[in-house]
Parts: C-alpha cells; sequence; structure tokens
C-alpha cells in the first residue's frame, strides 16, 4: 500500500546481478522488479507494439499483479481501479501521449516508472519539469567546447531524453508538465504532433522511430500555474489517478507512512492513536468528497486539495505534540490544529465551510465530542 | 392422454422457439432476421392475452416506442402491471413485422387477470397507494431480466461459466455484438437466422436441467399456458408458427408433457377484471434506476446499436461529439478519431470483440474530457439513458389514470366542468381537504385544473379558495401524465420525486416541498428533503438559505395545521437554520446600501422563522425526532455559547430560560449569531442597528446592552452616516414597526439619539438628515408628536433605575423601578385571552409580566 503513497519503495528486493544496484539508495524500477518483468517476458504470448517490451495484457499485469502461468507472482505496483491502467497502456499503445492528472500524493509519478520500465525497459529518460526548466532539457544542448573546437557538428549536440527516446523507439517522462513555463511546453508539440525534431543549427531533424511515446504527469490542483495549451492539451490522453477509494485503504496508508515517518524522527510509536487516525482520515475524506460516510449529508468542499499526504502531516505534527508536550497519546487536541491549517486554506471561504462542517455533522456525532470541542477551541 | 410439446429441436420446420433478452438490440435484430427467414403463419409473443386486441394500434402513426402495455385491475388502477417495449425490443419487432406482413399475432403468457390477482395474493401489503409502487416491478415478473433478487439469473450463471463477471457484458460480447455484426452485413445469404437461437436455447437447457425453475415459482403455471396457447395455435395455424419469447423459458416450452396435465396446472387460478391499455414510456424508465424500470442500463446505447446500420462505435463517437459541442466542449474530429482508436485498442486489451459502453466511456474521458466526469455523466444522462417519449394513439383506451381521476372525481363531489366557477374549502372537513389534496396533486402533475386565488374572507392556514375550470386539453394532460404512475396519488409522487432531484436551486426544492405537504404526498417528502438538504448544503449563498427557510417553517407549520407528519421536515430546517448562523456573520461583512437593506430583510426573515421553529408543538411527536442528540448533551449548549463571544457569557447566565428547554439551543445559537453581528466594526450599521434591535426585542440584552451598543454606534468616532444607518436599523420599521415605541418608553436611548444628532457637524448633517427622514417619518402621528415633546421638556432627572434591578431584575431599562403589579394584572385577561392560554397555565400567583410580553411577541411575530 505504502506505494501507493510513497515515491519510493520499502520493500526493495533488490535483484541478483549488478552489485552496483546493491548500492543504490533507491534503485530503477527495471531494476528492482527486473525478475518479475523477466517472467512476464517469457510468459507474455500476445502481441507485442513495435519495440515494446511486453504486450499491454502483460504492462497492465506487471502494473496491477497477478500471478503467471509458471506460479510466478507480480506484486501489485498500483493498488486502484483496474480501468485506469488499462486506459493508460492502451494510450501509449497509440501514438497520442500519456497525461497522468492527479492531486499529489496519488501515485503519479510512481505509475509513470513503472510503465516506462515495463513498456521500453528503460525508466530514465526523465525531465523533470521545474520552473526553471529550459528547452534544452526538452530539445538538445551543446557541447560549447566542441562546438567551439570542431563547428556545428552531430557530435557537440547533447541529446534531451526526449530525443533519445525518439531516436530509440523508448518511453519518455515528462514530470510535472504544468510547472514547465508555456512557452518551453509547446516545444512538446512538435514532438507529439509531427514526432520529429528538428536541428535547425544542422539542417538535420530527428525522427521518432516507432515505439516512441511520452508520458507526462501534472498536478491537477495548482493546474493554474502553466495550464496547458490547447494545442498541446490535445496531444493528451487524460487520465485522473483517484485518491484511495475506501477509508480502510486510507487509514492503512496514513498509519503506515506515520509509523515510517515516526521511526526517522524517533517518535515512540502510538498503538492508541489509531482511533484518532482514522477520525483525520473520515474528516479529510468527508470534506473532499463534500458527503459524510453514512452518504446522508452534503458538504461544502474546502479550497485544499486534502490529500492523503497532509493527512499524514497531520497526524505526524500531532504525534510529534503529544510527544513532545502531551501524555505521549495522540488525541483529539493534538490533531485539531493540523487539521484546521489543512482545512482552512483561504480565511473567508474554507472557515465557513469548516463551521458549517462542525456545526452540522461533528457536534451531532456519537463519540466525537472531545474533538469537536478541540476544534471549537482552536477555531475560536 | 396424448403427449405434445415440440419434443427435439425442430429440423428445420416449426414451430420456431425464439428465445430472447428482452430489450436486447441484438436479440431484436435476429428475431427480425429469423422472421424473415421462416416466414411463419402465426407470431406468438410473451405477453398477456388480453392485449391481443391491443396489437394493431401499433402499427398507427400515432404509435411512437417507448410504449408499454398496461394492464390493471378494472376498478384499481392502483393494481397494474407493465410490460414495456422500445424500440430494440424483441416483442416489438415481432410485431411490426406481423402486421406490416398481415400475419396474426397472439400474447400467450398468463392472462393478466391471473397475475394481478395471484399478485394480490402473494404480497398483501398495507399502505393503500404504496402497494402498486412496490407491485409494479413484480408486473416485471414477465420479463427475464427481473432477477435482482435470490433467483437464479440465466444469463449470470452462463458468463460465470464463460469467466466474466458481468452477466450484461457477457451477454453484450457474446449475443448482442455478435449479431450486432452480423446484421451490419444483412445480404448474406448462408446464414443461419436460427442458429443463434438454437445454440441459447441449449445452454439455456442445460441451465434448467441444473436449476428447474430457478425460483421463479409462478414460472411452470406461465409455461403451461404458454404451451397450451402453442399447441391451440399450430392446431389454428399449422406448425409454422414463431414463438417470441424470453430465452429462458424455451426449453420449458420444447418439454414433453400432457395437455391434462398442463390443464391442471391452471385451474382455479385466482381471476381478477382486468383492463388493458397501451400507454407511453419513456427511456428513463425503462432504466433500471428508476422505479418502474424494465431492467435495462443504456436503452439510449442499445437504440443506437438497434438503429445504427454499421459502425457503431463511430457512430456513438460522432453523437458523443455532437452533445458536447452543443455543451460547448471544445472536440474537434481528430479527438473523435483518437477517442475510436483508444475504444477499439482498450477491446483489445480487454479481449473483447468490439468496444462496449465501458469502453467507450473510458476513452471519452480520456480524449475529450480531460480525464474529468462532468462530460461522462453528462453523457449518460442525455445519450446513454437518452430523453426519448414515447406515444400513443389517441384513441387507445384510457389510461388508468385517467379512471382512477374519474373515480376520485366521484368520490369527491367534484365535476370536471368547462364553466370557471370559484369553489371554498375548509380544510378541516373530509371531503374539502380530499378536494384540495386532488387539486394539488393535479397541479404538480401539470393538470391545471384549478388555480388557487387568494381567500377573500378568511386568511386562516385552513381555508382554500380554488378557481376551477376544465378545459378539454386537459384529458390530454392527463393522458401525458399517465407515465407516472396508475393514480394521481402515485402519479404525483413520482413526479415530485423526479422534480426534486431535476431542480436547479434551493427556492424551487423549497416550494416543491411546500406542495407536496399541500398535496398531502408524504412518500414524496423523503426524496425532497434529501434534495433539499443536499442544495442546502451546497448553497454558499446565505442569501438563498435564508429565503429558503421562512418557507421551509412555514411547510413544518402547514403539517401541524394538516396532521401530517413534519419531523423530517422539521430536522432539515433545523439543518438549514444551523447553516444561516454559521454563514450569516461572513456574508454580513463589507455590503454596500442595497446589498445590506437586503441583508436587513434576511435577518428578519431569519428571526422569525427562528421564532417559529423553536416554538413549542401542537404535536409532540414530531420532536422526538427532530432533535435526538440535545437531549443527551445538555452542556453543549453554553458551551457553543460560550465560545461565540466572550460577553455572552454573563449574559447567557443571566437569562437561563434562553437556554433551557430542546429548542432553546436553537434561540440561544441565533441569540449568539445576532450578537455577533451586531458586535463587529466590518458590518454595516443598519444591520448591526437591526441585529441589536432583534436582540433587545427577544430580551437577549442584558439591563443596559442596548445603551451600551447603541452608545457604541452614536459614539463621536464613528461616522454619522454609519451611526445613521445603525438607527435606521435599531428604530426603523420593518419587523414590527414599533420602534417610535421604544424611544418614548425608554428615555436613556431617546437621550442617546438626542445628544447624538445635536453633535453632528454641519457638514455631515446633510448626508444623514435623509436617513434619519426615512426612520423617523415611518412613525405614526402621534408617536411622533410624543417624541416631539419629550424633546421639548428635555432631559430629565437621571432616573434611579440604574439601581433597580437588584430588587426587581425583569425591569426593563429605561422604565420605572419594580413591577406595578395592579396594572400588570389588569392586562392579563386579554393576554390570556390572545394567548389562548388557560387558566392554571398563566400562574396568577407570580405574574411575570415581562415573560407574558415576551410570549405574546414571540407568538405574534
Amino acid at each position: 500500500m505504502s506505494e501507493l503513497i510513497n515515491d519510493t519503495t520499502d520493500d526493495t528486493h533488490t535483484t541478483a546481478e549488478g552489485a552496483g544496484d546493491d548500492q543504490a539508495l533507491r534503485p530503477h524500477a527495471e531494476d528492482s522488479f527486473a525478475d518479475e518483468l523477466k517472467a512476464l517476458a517469457a510468459a507474455d504470448d500476445r502481441p507485442r507494439p513495435a519495440r515494446w517490451r511486453l504486450s499491454p495484457w502483460a504492462v497492465a499485469t506487471y502494473l496491477l499483479g497477478g500471478t503467471l502461468t509458471d506460479g510466478t507472482v507480480i506484486t501489485p505496483k498500483y493498488v486502484g481501479p483496474r480501468r485506469i491502467i488499462e486506459v493508460a497502456v492502451t494510450t501509449l499503445a497509440t501514438d497520442r501521449a500519456l497525461l497522468l492528472l492527479g492531486v499529489p500524493g496519488t501515485a503519479k509519478t510512481w505509475v509513470s516508472e513503472h510503465l516506462a520500465a515495463a513498456v521500453s525497459g528503460d525508466s530514465t529518460l526523465l525531465v523533470q519539469g521545474t520552473a526553471g526548466t529550459p528547452e534544452e532539457a526538452i530539445r538538445y544542448g551543446w557541447n560549447y567546447a566542441r562546438l567551439l573546437a570542431h563547428g556545428p557538428s552531430r557530435e557537440a549536440l547533447v541529446p534531451s531524453p526526449v530525443m533519445r527516446a525518439m531516436a530509440q523507439g523508448m518511453t519518455a517522462r515528462v514530470e510535472e508538465l504544468t510547472r514547465i513555463p508555456a512557452d518551453v511546453q509547446d516545444t512538446l508539440i512538435t514532438v507529439l504532433s509531427e514526432k520529429t525534431l528538428p536541428i535547425p543549427e544542422l539542417g538535420q531533424e530527428v525522427q521518432a522511430v516507432r515505439g516512441f511515446n511520452l508520458i507526462a504527469t501534472a498536478n491537477d490542483r495548482d493546474r493554474g500555474v502553466n495550464e496547458l495549451s490547447s494545442a498541446l492539451r490535445r496531444r493528451f490522453n487524460t487520465v485522473v489517478l483517484p485518491l484511495p477509494a475506501t477509508p480502510d485503504d486510507e487509514v492503512d496508508i496514513v498509519s503506515r507512512r506515520v509509523g515510517q515517518i515516526g521511526r526517522s524522527l524517533e517518535l515512540p510509536p502510538a498503538p492508541e492513536g489509531l482511533e484518532e487516525i482514522r477520525r483525520v482520515v473520515t474528516v479529510f475524506r468527508e470534506l473532499r468528497d463534500g458527503l459524510t460516510t453514512d452518504g446522508r449529508t452534503k458538504l461544502k468542499s474546502p479550497s485544499g486539495t486534502l490529500s492523503t499526504a497532509e493527512a499524514i502531516s497531520v497526524v505526524t505534527n500531532g504525534l510529534a505534540l503529544a510527544t513532545h508536550f502531551g501524555d505521549g497519546v495522540l488525541r483529539a487536541g493534538d490533531v485539531a490544529a493540523g487539521i484546521l491549517g489543512a482545512v482552512v486554506r483561504d480565511p473567508a471561504a474554507d472557515r465557513v465551510v469548516w463551521q458549517e462542517y462542525l456545526e452540522t455533522v461533528v457536534r451531532e456525532r456519537d463519540g466525537w465530542k472531545d474533538f469537536y470541542r478541540a476544534c471549537r477551541e482552536v477555531s475560536a | 392422454m396424448s403427449t405434445y410439446g415440440t419434443g427435439a429441436p425442430p429440423d428445420g420446420r416449426g414451430p420456431f422457439l425464439l428465445g430472447v433478452r428482452h430489450h436486447g438490440p441484438g436479440s431484436a435484430r435476429a428475431v427480425r432476421a429469423a422472421l424473415e427467414q421462416c416466414a411463419p403463419a402465426a407470431v406468438l409473443i410473451e405477453g398477456p392475452p388480453e392485449a391481443d386486441d391491443l396489437v394493431p394500434l401499433a402499427a398507427r402513426d400515432g404509435m411512437r416506442p417507448p410504449v408499454a402495455l398496461l394492464a390493471h385491475v378494472q376498478d384499481d388502477p392502483g393494481r397494474a402491471a407493465f410490460w414495456p417495449l422500445a424500440e430494440f425490443s424483441p416483442e416489438w419487432v415481432a410485431m411490426r413485422w406481423a402486421l406490416e406482413h398481415g400475419v396474426p399475432v397472439r400474447f400467450i403468457d398468463l392472462p393478466a387477470a391471473h397475475t394481478l390477482a395471484m399478485t394480490d395474493e402473494t404480497d398483501e401489503t398495507d399502505g393503500e397507494d404504496r402497494r402498486d409502487v412496490e407491485r409494479d416491478p413484480s408486473g416485471e415478473e414477465g420479463r427475464d431480466q427481473d432477477q435482482d433478487q435470490v433467483r437464479v439469473d440465466p444469463i449470470r450463471m452462463l458468463a460465470e461459466a464463460a469467466g466474466y463477471d458481468d452477466p450484461e457484458r457477457w451477454w453484450e460480447d457474446v449475443v448482442e455484438h455478435r449479431a450486432g455484426t452480423g446484421a451490419a452485413r444483412p445480404g448474406r445469404p448462408d446464414a443461419d437466422a436460427l442458429a443463434p437461437f438454437a445454440a441459447l436455447a441449449e445452454a439455456m437447457g442445460a441451465l434448467r436441467e441444473t436449476y428447474g425453475d430457478g425460483g421463479h415459482d409462478r414460472d411452470p403455471v406461465r409455461e403451461a399456458h404458454m404451451r397450451l396457447q402453442l399447441h391451440s395455435a399450430r392446431r389454428e395455424f399449422g406448425d409454422e408458427v414463431a414463438v417470441v419469447c424470453g430465452a429462458w423459458h424455451v426449453p420449458a416450452l420444447r418439454r414433453r408433457t400432457t395437455v391434462t396435465a398442463d390443464r391442471r396446472l391452471l385451474k382455479g387460478l385466482p381471476k381478477v377484471r382486468t383492463a388493458v391499455t397501451w400507454g407511453p414510456w419513456t427511456h428513463r424508465r425503462l432504466s433500471r434506476r428508476s422505479g418502474y424500470g424494465a431492467g435495462i442500463a443504456s436503452p439510449g446505447w442499445y437504440g443506437h446499436l438497434f438503429s445504427a446500420p454499421d459502425r457503431p462505435v463511430e457512430r456513438w463517437l460522432t453523437k458523443v461529439a455532437g452533445l458536447l459541442r452543443e455543451e460547448d466542449y471544445a472536440v474537434s474530429s481528430a479527438h473523435v478519431i483518437e477517442a475510436v482508436r483508444l475504444a477499439e485498442g482498450l477491446a483489445t486489451v480487454r479481449g473483447r470483440p468490439l468496444a462496449g459502453l465501458t469502453e467507450l466511456d473510458d476513452a471519452v474521458r480520456a480524449v475529450m474530457g480531460d480525464g474529468s466526469d462532468a462530460p461522462s455523466a453528462l453523457i449518460h444522462d442525455r445519450l446513454v439513458v437518452g430523453e426519448v417519449l414515447g406515444e400513443v394513439p389517441e384513441d387507445a383506451p384510457a389510461v388508468p389514470l385517467q379512471r382512477d381521476l374519474a373515480r376520485s372525481q366521484r368520490t369527491l363531489r367534484l365535476k370536471p366542468e368547462a364553466l370557471e366557477r370559484e369553489l371554498e374549502l375548509d380544510l378541516r372537513k373530509e371531503t374539502d381537504g380530499g378536494r384540495s389534496r386532488l387539486l394539488h396533486r393535479l397541479r404538480l402533475l401539470g393538470i391545471p385544473w384549478g388555480e388557487p386565488v387568494h381567500s377573500r374572507g378568511s386568511t386562516g392556514t385552513f381555508r382554500e379558495t380554488w378557481r376551477l375550470r376544465w378545459e378539454p386539453e386537459l384529458a390530454v394532460r392527463v393522458a401525458e401524465a399517465g407515465i407516472w404512475g396508475t393514480t394521481v396519488r402515485a402519479a404525483a409522487t413520482a413526479k415530485a420525486a423526479s422534480e426534486a432531484s431535476g431542480a436547479a436551486t434551493l427556492a424551487e426544492v423549497t416550494a416543491l416541498a411546500e406542495r407536496c405537504l399541500l398535496a398531502g404526498l408524504p412518500d414524496a417528502l423523503p426524496v425532497v428533503m434529501r434534495a433539499l438538504s443536499d442544495r442546502a448544503a451546497l448553497d454558499t449563498d446565505v442569501g438563498h438559505l435564508a429565503q429558503a427557510l421562512p418557507a421551509l417553517v412555514r411547510s413544518v407549520r402547514y403539517g401541524d395545521v394538516r396532521g401530517t407528519d413534519a419531523g423530517a421536515l422539521r430536522e432539515v430546517a433545523l439543518g438549514l437554520a444551523e447553516r444561516v448562523f454559521v454563514g450569516l456573520p461572513p456574508a454580513c461583512l463589507g455590503l454596500d446600501a442595497d446589498a445590506a437593506a437586503g441583508m436587513r430583510d434576511h435577518l428578519d426573515a431569519t428571526h422569525r422563522a427562528i421564532a417559529l421553529l423553536a416554538q413549542p408543538h401542537a404535536t409532540s411527536e414530531p420532536h422526538a425526532t427532530c432533535e435526538p442528540s440535545s437531549a443527551p448533551e445538555p452542556h453543549s449548549v453554553p458551551e457553543s455559547h460560550a465560545a461565540s463571544g466572550p460577553s455572552s457569557a454573563p449574559e447567557a447566565r443571566l437569562r437561563p430560560e434562553l437556554a433551557s428547554g430542546e429548542d432553546g439551543g436553537l434561540r440561544a445559537r441565533w441569540a449568539g449569531v445576532l450578537r455577533a453581528v451586531s458586535g463587529r466594526e466590518a458590518v454595516p450599521g443598519l444591520i448591526r442597528g437591526r441585529a441589536a434591535r432583534l436582540l433587545l426585542d427577544d430580551g437577549g440584552l442584558g439591563a443596559d446592552g442596548a445603551e451600551r451598543l447603541m452608545g457604541l454606534a452614536l459614539s463621536p468616532g464613528t461616522p454619522p452616516t454609519d451611526a445613521a444607518g445603525w438607527l435606521e436599523g435599531f428604530l426603523g420599521s420593518g419587523s414590527g414597526g414599533d420602534g417610535g415605541m421604544l424611544l418614548v418608553h425608554d428615555e436613556r436611548l431617546l437621550a442617546l439619539v438626542d445628544r447624538w444628532l445635536t453633535g453632528v457637524p454641519d457638514t455631515a448633517f446633510t448626508d444623514v438628515l435623509p436617513l434619519l427622514r426615512r426612520t423617523f417619518a415611518e412613525y405614526e402621528a402621534g408617536v411622533r408628536r410624543t417624541l416631539g415633546e419629550l424633546i421639548r421638556r428635555g432631559p430629565t432627572a437621571p432616573s434611579p433605575g440604574p439601581t433597580g434591578p437588584a430588587t426587581d431584575a425583569a425591569a426593563a431599562p429605561g422604565f420605572g423601578p419594580g413591577l406595578d403589579r395592579d396594572r400588570a394584572a389588569a392586562v392579563l385577561p386579554t393576554l390570556r385571552l390572545l394567548l389562548g392560554i388557560e387558566q392554571h397555565g398563566f400562574d396568577e400567583e407570580h405574574p411575570d409580566a415581562h415573560n407574558a410580553v415576551n410570549r405574546l411577541t414571540g407568538a405574534m411575530s
């Protein structure tokens, strides 16, 4: 389950070959799961698109888990709706690029890495999108020493990951696409529609080989940072990765991660805290979904994302408070302030949302009186 | 004792048993192809034999599916059964084919006379009108796919055997889509149109060997009847007859048994007099979610599969693109191309022969909708289900609703007359109450026979005046309304529920709730209430909430008057009030003059509504249900109170009667809101003043709270216009219009106003003057004169009042110390009369005039 929320995996099941992999703090997906990929490739008798290591069906199985006919167990990499992965894999088999959308902490990067590893056997052709990502990161740069010494030539050219993927028919990845400035984003249009990358300096071009495709991830909450142009948007099929489907999944993820973080912060384990974690998750889910868990009352949703990642930080903070200033047991008062901070992002609108929630839902709920009181205290 | 039945599978000669899935487009195509191939001498269809005479109507121009065969008990339209038919229903296709080719059609299922009578025996439920809602699905027992219950679902069994988790999808893959592609090449001569039916019959045969009748206890009887009918049809038309029935029944029709045995099964069945007719139907009702559903989730999609000549996927996505363009989504042809490719790719990955609805939905979401759910929901609503309304010819027999209406008109002695006339109803009388409910229900159904007009005489809630006029076209409206149900009450309930879920604004739903109460539709209320609380939860405009609250509270009162249980309504009203409490203070910030005036009206309206809502009830029963949580946590009230402001705690202690009692919490919280509003600087003066005034009237301000607030509002630091606004709010009319009297009696307040007014600088005076004129011009002439006289007399000596409260806490500020008990006692008889309080209900020992006045104002507002 922790895979869902965290981009790093803790059950790193290192491969036998390559001592170098043992040294890496975080091996690539294709190295960590080399055995599974190999078994899948052996068992896979379905048609594969050009330069794909596996058939679309096998890629989906690699991500969703399953047992092969020879008894190899494929661990699930992504826990979530099957159809989402199927749409994503099918998209990669067409010539449309894949855009994974989702609030922070919905395993976008994780899914993209594993898709690239399964499809092309290489998840390293990666462009990290930031506000300062230059055009060279998507097209190509120059080795200036060579450029000055020998003039423009293919040898002086430093290809970008995208360019390499095009030339080799691999899967390129762009992280946080919407953080990239709009003019730089638009360099992708030619790449995705014409499937070529012109090099005017040399009068040449790099044409994409069959098998090339691109996976981009973007945060759909701060979409406004650099909204994709409609021309670019049209080149992508969009798949939205949802938040955990059931409260139990989410409680599980939160308590597991809190346990891990707590260990590294040297906080004592808090077994009694599970009830409080459940409460935090319930509050987060209800406000996020705009619906109480019994499905009877609708609620307004605040402007914040209220993602699972935020629930984790609320609980971790509460745990720290309880350890250093309280009696070591996670109580309603320890999480109340954190929840308030996560919910009320916009002081005017969100405060009304929160107050309404307190008065119409929390006040009436059995066994939540301490929580109600704690919240009233911090809200006042 | 001759055995009969068709025995072994047909060797090319009849009878042709065409087992279908009801409402399966693939089945429909296969049936048509089979009929074309075999050209039978007669077509037998699973359906009520009473409808045989109605078949020719199906060929009329005015007949447009979806329609339904309705059978109902002659003099109880509430007991009815439906056989819905869509354009893509195999039965409909068979019927049309037969009519086109002049081939006789017979319905061979058990007569509705028996099924309706048997239904009556088996589920004898209470409640008069609820029954037909419950029983309508049972009319669907003629339909095989109605197997959501514990019975064996044959399709599911086959699907599981094929490794599918969803039976619908299996059926689509194996039958509907396959047959669809087959029919795309209609000219193929070598295809045997009967082959799919033979294969399906074989599969069903295997299932029935294992499961028998699979828990459908009525099936043996029905199948016996079908066998007998088939037998007699063969005697009449020869062997070449075709039977269109649920695939489940095919093995039974083929079984060898004896006529005698079948006759014995049919012996002694109960029977009722029934009437049969065609009624218009809608796609929405065909879909599974609605109460009368025929059990298909996607009638629009099936209709498309049936009517699309070829390339169903491409055509569907083009339709989707057209819809999305209409709704202003930017969808180009390139999007359609990509969506088609993705859908087909998905079908391949999932191992399906043709992209189905799931693949198309995924493709549309990923390609056209940017991953969002909104377009998918739109498409589901408009295309997958679809908004198709059937039509029936005008000369079809009357729909049950018409009969029910006629019956009600007879019992209520309310004749439809073309001449306009007025009708006075006294709702306390039983007949008049029934008439009122009938008229209200008809209005809900869009049949405006009566228009409510304002009562001339009394304004009491138990009187209604209607203007009646029966126009000939109303009969058409009644026929149209037939799709909603078979009785006026059931139809109005269904219509109200549907309107509630479709309503756009909070006000619409509130109005609907009121109408439901007036029309006496308690069954619709839960749905309406649900819609209401949903809308209220999502509405961010406090104005809307505040507008909705009075109407809702009024409805609660109506509920009391008419003896309906308004407990749920009350609960919703309380929830709404709570939301107003939370939203009101922030909403009062930063308003201009007009908005402030509007907000003041909301404040007044809410105040009155809260007073009504918090009032003790005539019926005690709804109470128990409305605020269950207030009893177990008595301390929650002062707690919420304390948090609402530092100054409020001591006042709460001063006035314990506000915090006590089951609804006291509500009033106390409202008082807390008013206090918060009145004390906040950024709130316009007008609203602050009004809030202060409302508090004062309710006794929510302490001994000299009003004086303190007024002093603050009128202090030199406040801009004069703001102060004048405060005065307008505090003293202006609006709720009671007795602001002048307040000044006349409370000299301290008058002195404050006087002092402030003389202190207003000359430059500001002209700005302030219009506001003040507006405030004071509303006072009665006498009050204005008294005020003038008081001012001319000049400030009186400081009254000894402030020391008074020690001995008499009830003394109002500005009044003389103590209470003149003799003078107060003189008022009491009148008060008692006004309030309708019994002699003992008003303790003579401790005449608390202040309390009495409070209650009086509460009752009047």
